[in-house]
């Protein structure tokens, strides 16, 4: 049953990609604009670092062992800076595109903030790039054969699917931190995301030691959306309001009769309203 | 290509790429996909393929896809139980060396719903007690004895020519069935299943195990009407056909002492031809696998040898009567070639008629012969008040006296061997022999199999000769030969009319025997070869190899179907330009005059062919001289009438049509487990619902979450 396997990885692979579109963008026909003009930004610097890559191997002698290992490395380093090079690029026009949308607009507001496209054009890198990562080795995922007959692991098309899915949102979290940088004009948040991204793509350099990229990866990929989050305006503050508010202890709570944080949640919903 | 190599940079899994580069030759070309982590592809493998007739499909057919199943290797009977009822992982494709390809556990293995494929390794030499998935009694519904003629006869009720017959090239299975030889693709194969399918001190063999895919889907079935009707509505109502089978077909390969003008077809007035016959083709279970030894080498090398040995008399001393050398294709299948060229007589549409013919001689198979024993195969029926016949055998009988041969007749009351001679009684009592090296049954002992070669008939070379030396060395087979080709062109020159005087200047060369030998059963592109054939087929013989790292390759002999850049097969080319250098005359014309004469004074296509033929290559050089050979050799269509006639159900002729396929393949990779299948999906499954939940609850309180970034974007513009 390959097909099982198939399923399984689309859905770790694609799965929180899918809940954010459908939840957030799919509504909403600026931000799909938004997401599928940033997922053909990723595509350009794709094509680019390909090109650069291509030529690179057809020129060097395919003998050298160990030459082509550094052609890779070059190619890794190469093809993000190129990636962060058009995410900065895509932000630039963004910008433009938002004041052209400001103008038109009655109010003279831009229907949609710069941390909302941020979000929007990180997911659309994201996507792209997973979904590049991915496809070919779903499409190998459907059988009738896994991968260990050479020795390796076979948590191969797991891994790859779990790998996957820290790169869609890492993409996400870096797009909201980079647009934010750019917007502050903090020029080491920007080197940090480039250097955070050039890490987990080096990391990838560890497989098939799973357990030396995975986890890492993950552990940036919490960091990323803490500090996302943070940057685009949320606070510990928020997050317990609304922790505690909405949670489903929520109601526990109420039944046990401590009235000061039912006071606190009602003070919030009135300021709001 | 692109596209997957820069997946692999970015994000993806550059340790796929890594570990390629180790692997692979050109790194980055050809091997980035996760294919080649997946499947070791098996590129030396035949499969055994699906031929139809009249009433019957044989062979073997696989899914679409192609059938896969756990590996297992087939040693002892409890791995055949395994396979049939115990083993805990079913389907299996079962791994078997040729020793128990047999009928009794092929039959078993057919019966059973548990096996997906099965992988035979050959080894080079055959069993011991000899092998022939044949019919016991060959082509015996298509010969001449039936319940009209010799009716005592027919059904081999007299002799059963191949006892050893167990007829599973007849069979039909369901599962695909590969032949590998032994080499290093088996050796992986059984490393894979050691490492994999072998349980712990006895226990079940555990996830993830070794399977193997196996792909030869067949677009046939059911018999030749029914896929000739297919072919017919695919043909008239589709733009792009796509046919289902195609009639096994090729050509004859004929020539005749003096030439014969072919553009007058029908009877021959005052001409009368001997005949002498034999057959080119053979056949294994496995598709293109037919190295046809004994059953077809042996008796056209002697034939061509024959041919080469009466050059040195027929220019001065031609004798009365023409001979016509013919080498029939496809006779293995119900006697295409044969039958073909009786129609054709029948009908006018060959140079001469069946009443321009005199007597025949057939060349069976003569290689096996012990002691120089041959034999003499007439038919009681029609041999009644023949002094034809009797001439001939005793023409023979006396030739062999003066050779260390000898020549008897088998039994009064025996009918003919398997032969295409059959077919022309069929047409006409023509007088006739069957030169055999058996009395009754067949001393081949691997009839139409894949141990019929070189090895079989002791074509063997000392150890540490070089091609060149092989091809030089004349092995005791070669003379033996060589005495029985002396032995047919002499008969051949006296049955012809020839004078007792020059008999004893007919002499086959063993030379030339052992050349033609190393040729057709070990290295067709050898030097001798590749100077006697044009310059296209050199190219095709040197194309032909499959695998040059496996040692040297002779041709097989499987008849097979033409293909628009095969139009004829290899073996009849090399028959034809062997027999042109044989009995024709060098012409001094350059390549475009050799290609079309018919202007030049003293030159005609009708009554020769003309061969541009590229001539011994000297030591340091790449290109032959090339010269013109003007040879009354032809090429004649051996095509079924059957399907001239639109007759697919006919029980006079061959009706054989070989399937067209889809792919042949043939991997071996691990299969994971149904535990970690359904863990990837639980896991695929919890990660899409647990993202659904968690982006539905924070979208919807993404107000409250990003409080502050709202008030600054509001006051932002």
């Amino acid at each position: 049953m390959p097909v099982a396997v198939f399923f399984g990885c689309a859905f770790i692979a694609f799965g929180p990609a899918l809940a954010l579109f459908v939840f957030t963008i799919a509504r909403e026909p600026l931000r799909v604009i938004i997401l599928i003009a940033g997922a053909f930004f990723w595509l350009l610097s794709l094509l680019l670092s390909s090109l650069v890559w291509f030529i690179a191997v057809k020129a060097s002698n395919p003998e050298n062992v160990s030459l082509q290992k550094g052609l890779l490395i070059f190619g890794a380093v190469f093809s993000v800076v190129l990636q962060e090079v058009f995410r900065f690029a895509y932000y630039r026009l963004l910008r433009k595109a938002n004041e052209g949308l400001a103008a038109i607009s009655e109010e003279n507001l831009s229907p949609i903030s710069v941390q909302q496209m941020a979000y929007v054009a990180g997911l659309g890198f994201g996507i792209m790039s997973g979904a590049f990562s991915m496809i070919n080795i779903l499409s190998d995922s459907l059988g009738p054969g896994t991968v260990g007959i050479y020795g390796d692991s076979q948590y191969y098309f797991i891994t790859s699917a779990f790998m996957t899915m820290a790169m869609t949102l890492l993409h996400t979290f870096w797009g909201v931190v980079f647009f934010d940088g750019c917007e502050k004009r903090r020029w080491w948040v920007i080197a940090a995301v480039a250097a955070l991204h050039l890490l987990v793509s080096g990391l990838s350099f560890l497989n098939p030691s799973y357990e030396g990229s995975l986890p890492p990866a993950y552990v940036i990929m919490v960091l990323m959306a803490a500090w996302a989050f943070f940057s685009s305006g949320g606070s510990l503050q928020t997050l317990t309001q609304v922790w505690m508010c909405e949670s489903p202890f929520l109601s526990i709570l109420l039944y046990s009769g401590t009235t000061p944080i039912l006071h606190k949640c009602q003070g919030v919903a009135i300021l709001w309203n | 290509k692109l596209q997957l190599l820069s997946l692999n940079i970015m994000d993806g899994q550059p340790s796929l790429l890594l570990t390629c580069l180790h692997i692979c030759p050109l790194p980055g070309v050809g091997c980035s996909s996760v294919q080649q982590k997946i499947y070791v592809q098996l590129n030396k493998t035949f499969p055994c393929v699906r031929l139809l007739n009249a009433t019957h499909q044989i062979g073997c057919q696989s899914s679409v896809s192609g059938d896969t199943g756990v590996l297992h290797v087939l040693e002892t009977e409890t791995d055949l139980d395994w396979v049939l009822s115990s083993g805990p992982n079913p389907p299996y494709v079962v791994l078997m060396v040729a020793e128990h390809f047999n009928r009794s556990t092929m039959m078993k293995l057919k019966g059973s719903a548990r096996v997906a494929g099965v992988a035979v390794v050959i080894s080079k030499a055959g069993p011991a007690q000899g092998f022939s998935p044949h019919h016991s009694c060959p082509n015996q519904n298509s010969g001449v004895y039936s319940d009209s003629y010799g009716p005592e006869l027919a059904g081999c009720n007299v002799t059963v020519w191949n006892p050893l017959g167990n007829s599973l090239s007849y069979e039909d299975f369901r599962f695909p069935i590969f032949s590998l030889h032994e080499g290093e693709e088996a050796d992986v194969i059984r490393k894979c299943f050691l490492d994999h399918n072998r349980g712990v001190n006895g226990s079940d063999p555990a996830y993830p195990l070794c399977a193997m895919q196996l792909a030869s889907h067949m677009y046939a079935v059911k018999d030749t009407a029914t896929c000739m009707r297919r072919n017919d509505i695919q043909s008239r109502f589709s733009i792009s056909p796509e046919f289902v089978c195609d009639a096994l077909a090729d050509y004859n390969v004929w020539s005749s002492l003096k030439p014969l003008n072919n553009s007058g077809k029908g009877h021959l007035d005052g001409e009368s031809v001997v005949i002498a016959a034999t057959r080119l083709d053979s056949r294994s279970f496995f598709w293109n696998e037919a190295p046809g030894g004994e059953s077809a080498v042996g008796g056209f090398v002697t034939l061509l040898a024959a041919a080469q040995a009466l050059r040195a008399v027929v220019e001065d001393h031609p004798p009365s009567q023409n001979i016509l050398f013919t080498f029939f294709q496809g006779e293995t299948f119900d006697y295409i070639g044969s039958s073909r060229m009786v129609y054709d007589m029948e009908n006018g549409k060959f140079v001469i008629d069946l009443d321009n013919i005199h007597s025949l001689v057939e060349i069976g198979q003569v290689a096996l012969h012990r002691n120089g024993q041959l034999w003499l195969h007439s038919d009681p029926v029609s041999r009644r008040n023949s002094s034809v016949r009797s001439e001939l055998i005793s023409n023979m009988k006396s030739t062999a006296l003066n050779l260390s041969l000898s020549v008897a007749e088998p039994d009064v009351s025996q009918p003919l061997p398997p032969s295409s001679f059959q077919r022309f009684l069929r047409a006409r009592p023509i007088p006739g022999v069957v030169l055999t090296d058996h009395m009754s049954a067949f001393s081949n002992r691997y009839y139409e199999s894949l141990y019929d070669d070189a090895e079989y008939l002791n074509v063997s070379y000392p150890s540490g000769l070089s091609p060149e030396e092989q091809l030089e060395y004349v092995t005791d087979t070669a003379k033996t030969l060589a005495e029985v080709a002396t032995l047919v062109a002499r008969s051949l020159y006296k049955q012809a009319g020839g004078l007792d005087d020059h008999l004893s200047s007919i002499n086959a060369d063993p030379k030339i025997v052992t050349q033609m030998l190393y040729g057709f059963l070990v290295q067709s592109n050898n030097s001798w070869f590749r100077s006697l054939v044009s310059p296209d087929i050199v190219k095709n013989l040197v194309s032909a190899i499959l695998f040059p790292a496996s040692g040297p390759q002779p041709p097989q002999y499987y008849v097979g179907v033409p293909t628009s850049g095969d139009p004829v097969k290899m073996p009849t080319w090399l028959v034809q330009y062997v027999l042109a250098n044989f009995t024709g005359t060098l012409r001094n014309l350059t390549q475009t005059q050799c290609k079309n004469p018919e202007d030049l004074e003293g030159e005609s296509k009708d009554l020769y062919s003309y061969f541009w033929v590229q001539g011994p290559v000297p030591p340091n050089s790449t290109q032959g001289e090339g010269y013109c050979v003007r040879a009354p050799v032809r090429l004649v269509k051996a095509h079924s009438p059957a399907f001239e006639l639109h007759q697919y159900s006919s029980r006079d002729y061959s009706t054989w049509t070989e399937s067209r396929w889809k792919q042949i393949q043939a991997r071996i990779f691990l299969v994971a487990s149904r535990d970690l299948e359904m863990l990837t999906l639980g896991v695929g499954v919890a990660v899409l619902l647990v993202s659904l939940v968690v982006t539905y609850f924070i979208n919807s309180k993404a107000d409250l979450l990003f409080s502050s970034s709202r008030e600054t974007t509001s006051t932002a513009y």
